[in-house]
């Protein structure tokens, strides 16, 4: 047995850490993002999830608001609970008062032209604490693409590029059209959520009752 | 009688080098699977393109995001967990008296050693950033070192 016991060790470590990596592996995976719904030929839409979910839930969004960053985990929440029944939309809406809200927009639409707009999404609320107080942040933004895979001089050129500059625009004019002001701003089925109700039971009535009506109707 | 009182007697007090290189190699191979861990975290937020928590420190980013976190297209840290691996399994022989494995372990230790010290140069003088997953790697890789350079000589043992 004593002759075994080395190799049986080195074999249980090598299941163990393939294991453990394999699990990790899983838990830690994007879901696989539809990242480029067509609104319009000329727009495209950041949407996560199915296109025929009966509830659309679209948040105007601002990369360095502390608020935003809190409900971007409430809604990761909500797309788990609801699944297939729940689609997210995101839009660019960077407030002025936010020194780097508009550099973090322009850096989550270049990652989308590599197709990693969602992870750089996640990414920049994750860190927002951050780079928010960074003294560098064009560095730090360079170094999130550069961990989310994206091909660095392509991202940087994409950064200063006119299209990016015109998409978050587009989304900020979009915002004003609709009233938006304030960040985040929430939209269930193209009605406005009350801010009252912009937290994780509110959000849950909410969807909840558009379930309802989708329902009924 | 006597012969068995030999014996007797080296059963109830085993060889102490055997004992010594027992503790030793078991402490090397402790030594590995925390460096196991360290590199398997690191390759699966990798691969993944997720963010290892950094508790709030930019650092992180700024190794991990860099060019020489990949080695054509595969994160170094896939090198860590094959390094820690060998060296964990080396451990594990020699603890077993595999007389060949002591001198490949030696020699796998002092290949993460000599990559310890250039990625230690690259974080404090190239990117002028430290990841602290990456210094927790540098100090298994010294005190694996430590242990190389402290174990006693293959030859003055009695084998």
């Amino acid at each position: 047995m004593k002759r075994y016991l080395p190799f049986i060790i080195v074999a249980a470590v090598a299941l163990i850490t393939f294991g453990t990596g394999w699990m990790l592996f899983r838990a830690k995976r994007q879901p696989a993002p539809t990242a480029a719904a067509k609104e319009s030929p000329s727009r495209e839409m950041h949407v996560r999830g199915e296109a025929d979910a009966p509830v659309t839930l679209e948040e105007f969004g601002d990369f360095e608001c502390p608020p935003c960053s809190i409900m971007s985990g409430a809604i990761h929440q909500l797309e788990k609970e609801y699944g297939s029944k729940l689609r997210v939309i995101f839009r660019q809406f960077p407030l002025p008062t936010h020194a780097h809200a508009r550099e973090a927009a322009l850096a989550s639409e270049a990652a989308h032209l590599q197709g990693r707009f969602w992870e750089m999404h996640d990414l920049l609320y994750k860190e927002q604490a951050v780079w928010s107080k960074a003294a560098d942040v064009p560095a730090l933004f360079d170094s999130y693409a550069g961990t989310i895979g994206l091909d660095l001089e392509r991202f940087k050129k994409d950064m200063q590029s006119p299209e990016v500059n015109a998409r978050v625009t587009a989304d900020h004019d979009e915002g004003a059209s609709r009233g938006v002001t304030s960040t985040p701003t929430l939209f269930i089925n193209n009605t406005v959520v009350p801010p009252a109700s912009l937290n994780p039971p509110g959000l849950h009535k909410t969807i909840e009752a558009a379930l309802q009506e989708k329902t009924k109707s | 009688m006597s012969k068995s009182g030999k014996k007797n007697r080296g059963e109830e007090r085993p060889d102490a080098g055997a004992r010594t290189r027992l503790i030793l190699y078991g402490i090397a191979a402790f030594f590995c699977l925390a460096g196991l861990t360290d590199a398997t975290y690191l390759s699966v937020m990798a691969f993944t393109g997720e963010t290892a928590a950094c508790g709030g420190q930019t650092g992180c980013f700024e190794v991990l995001g860099s060019a020489y976190a990949k080695v054509a297209g595969i994160p170094v840290a896939a090198f860590g967990v094959l390094g820690y691996f060998t060296a964990f399994t080396f451990a594990i022989f020699a603890a077993f008296n595999y007389a060949r494995a002591r001198m490949l372990f030696a020699l796998t230790v002092c290949v993460l050693f000599a990559s310890t010290l250039w990625f230690l140069y690259v974080q404090a003088f190239l990117l002028h950033a430290f990841c602290r997953y990456c210094l927790f790697s540098a100090a298994i890789s010294f005190l694996l070192m430590g242990l190389v350079v402290a174990s006693p000589s293959p030859v003055n043992r009695n084998e």
